[in-house]
Parts: structure tokens; sequence; C-alpha cells
């Protein structure tokens, strides 16, 4: 069966860690109490690593666009390659939309974000004391989103390569 | 006897103009607190954040044919602070920001003025924060409008110098040292 290309699964893995780590330490860090030096170092490092993601996903986006992915089994029902890619591409929508709504959360929060603390990023919305809580319920709500689809994608992964046997897990695996 | 009343009259009207004349051109500029604006500008891991003071009171004594006499005093409010959110205003008021509870109040009084270009001149004075006082200076822009007469500048400081941020606050890689302090005065 063929596999999926050495540079879509080195961004596939890579940005999946880094999702799995952002995530934990999202949730992680909002429950420190109060405000101190050290969590408000770690909401610019979840904010450095949301942009990382984002970069790394439009790069692995353009990949994608240029290389077509390998088949899915032959005998696997229409309705399951159909199911698959869609989770796919709402993967990828959930993937885009979580960095770009936190993005927007941090600055109608007036809290702009400079990546790796060297370089600026543009300013797209100014302070919105309105909108930040529903940016803010809209960062989380995509996260849960993700969470759900995520085990999903994981569940199918693992019950093809488990229950089917049918190979489709390893077009991922090096 | 009647030209002795009536010079009287007009003498004590034209003292009454006279006084008038001299108190309005003296009177004291009224400030306008909805127009005045003091804020601040931070970097915190080099990312700009900025806040303001909502409640700040200044008196001025200008005289644009003498402006080497100015005269300023500002009194700001410290617990007046916002960045924008309830949960970083209560830091920044705590012991280890500005103290609020025991040092409530920040004050810039003039010294001197010096002129140094039409509507421009270097004002020094003292900045109190924090129960701190450095002398500091500063250019400032006067532009009038209308009937108000508006006082623009700012000044960088440096929070430590007033242990505004103590303890793991002090770190300067977190918060950087230099602070500007933006105002924008507006007097009638």
């Amino acid at each position: 069966m063929k596999k999926y290309t050495k540079t879509a699964m080195f961004f596939h893995w890579l940005i999946a860690l880094m999702i799995i780590a952002t995530f934990s330490f999202g949730l992680i860090m909002v429950d420190m109490p109060g405000i101190t030096p050290t969590k408000l170092r770690f909401y610019s490092w979840h904010k450095w690593a949301g942009i990382t993601i984002l970069g790394l996903t439009c790069l692995r986006l353009l990949w994608r666009l240029g290389h077509t992915p390998p088949e899915y089994p032959s005998n696997m029902p229409a309705w399951k390659k159909y199911a698959a890619s869609v989770l796919h591409v709402f993967l990828y929508v959930l993937v885009f939309g979580i960095p770009i709504s936190g993005y927007l959360y941090s600055q109608s929060s007036g809290i702009p974000v400079t990546y790796l603390g060297i370089f600026p990023m543009p300013v797209i919305m100014d302070p919105n004391p309105e909108l930040k809580p529903l940016l803010k319920n809209l960062h989380y709500v995509l996260n849960m989103t993700l969470l759900a689809s995520f085990s999903l994608h994981v569940l199918a992964a693992l019950k093809h390569q488990f229950i089917d046997r049918d190979g489709t897990m390893k077009r991922m695996i090096p | 006897m009647k030209t002795l009343f009536k010079n009287k009259t007009i003498t004590a009207l034209f003292f009454l103009i006279a006084v008038t004349a001299i108190s309005l051109a003296h009177a004291a500029l009224t400030f306008d607190p909805k127009k005045s604006t003091v804020t601040i500008t931070a970097k915190q891991m080099n990312v700009p954040m900025s806040a303001k003071f909502n409640k700040v009171n200044a008196t001025i004594d200008y005289n644009p044919k003498t402006p080497e006499t100015t005269k300023a005093s500002v009194d700001i409010d410290i617990n007046s602070f916002d960045l924008g959110d309830p949960e970083y205003n209560k830091e920044v008021l705590a012991k280890d920001w500005f103290n609020a509870a025991q040092f409530p109040k920040a004050t810039f009084v003039s010294t001197s003025m010096k002129p140094t270009a039409d509507g421009k001149l270097t004002a020094f004075g003292k900045l109190t924060i924090k129960g701190k006082t450095a002398d500091v200076s500063f250019p400032v822009i006067i532009k009038k409008e209308a009937n108000s007469t508006m006082f623009d500048g700012s000044l960088p400081i440096h929070r430590l110098a007033f242990k505004v941020g103590e303890g793991d606050w002090a770190d300067t890689s977190m918060v950087a040292d230099e602070v500007v302090i933006k105002f924008h005065v507006v007097v009638q």
C-alpha cells in the first residue's frame, strides 16, 4: 500500500505533537491562580506555539495541495471514505481556526503578539471589551471541538489498524 | 456735588472693569478631565501594553506671553489605573506594583520651564510615584484651539527607580524597566 510522502508525515506528526502540547499547556496556564510572571511567560509561550502551529499548517496545506495523498483501501465503503475526508477537512479548519481565534482574543484584550519575543505580529484588531468574552469562548469551544474530532480521528485510525487490519494507518507511519 | 457723585460712579465702574479684566487674565485655567488623558506604555516580553489613568487632575498656570512662568502640577489617582482587565488591574494595585493602599497618588510638580521654540517648552519638575521622588524633564508641545489649550508630551521613566514591580516582578526580561508616560492635558 502506498504511503504518504515523508514531508507529509513530518508535518503531520510534528504538528500533532505541538497541538497536544499547546492544548495541554493552555489548560494548565489558565488554571494558574492570580497574575504572576510565570503565568504571563506561559501565556506568551502558548501564543508563540500557536503561531508556529499556524505557520506549519500553512506550509503543510501547500504541500498537501501539490501532492495527492495515497488511496484509501479499495474495499473501504464509499461513505467511510467520504466521512474520513470530511473529518480531515474539518480538522484542517479547526487547526487554522484555533490559533486565529486565540490571536484575535489576545488582540481584543489589548495584548498584541510578539512572536518569540522578537517579531511584532500585525495588529488587526483594536482592544474590544465587547468581543473579548466572545472570542475567549470561541477559542475554548473550537478547542473542545478539536478534542472531539481528534478523538474520532485517533479511534478511526486504531480501528483500521487493529480491527479492520487494512493498512490505512500505516500510510502515515514512517 | 452731582458731578462729584457722577465721577465717583464712573471711577468705581472703571475700577470694577479693571479688576475684572485683571482677574480674567489671571484666572486659573480650568482642567478638562474629560478631554485630558494620561496613559502609559510598558513592554511585557516585548509586547507593548497600554494602560490609562481614568482619574487625573491638573492645575496649570500658563500665559502664552510668558511661557517661562508656566506652573504645572498633576495629581494622578493610582486606583484609577486601567489595563483593560479587572484581574490585571487588581494585581497592578497590589503591594509589589503600585501599592495603591499606601500610595494612592502619583504627582508631578513643575519647578521650572524652559521655552525651546514657539509653542514648545521643556518642563522640569519632581515626579513622585509610590512615595519616591525623582527629578524629571521632558518636552511639552502647546497648542491652542478655540478657547482651550492643549499640553502634549511623553516622558520615559524607569519603573524600578520608583520600585514599581518588586519581588518577582523586578525581572526586566518579563516587564521592561522603561515605561513611557504619555499625557494630553486640556485646559480652558
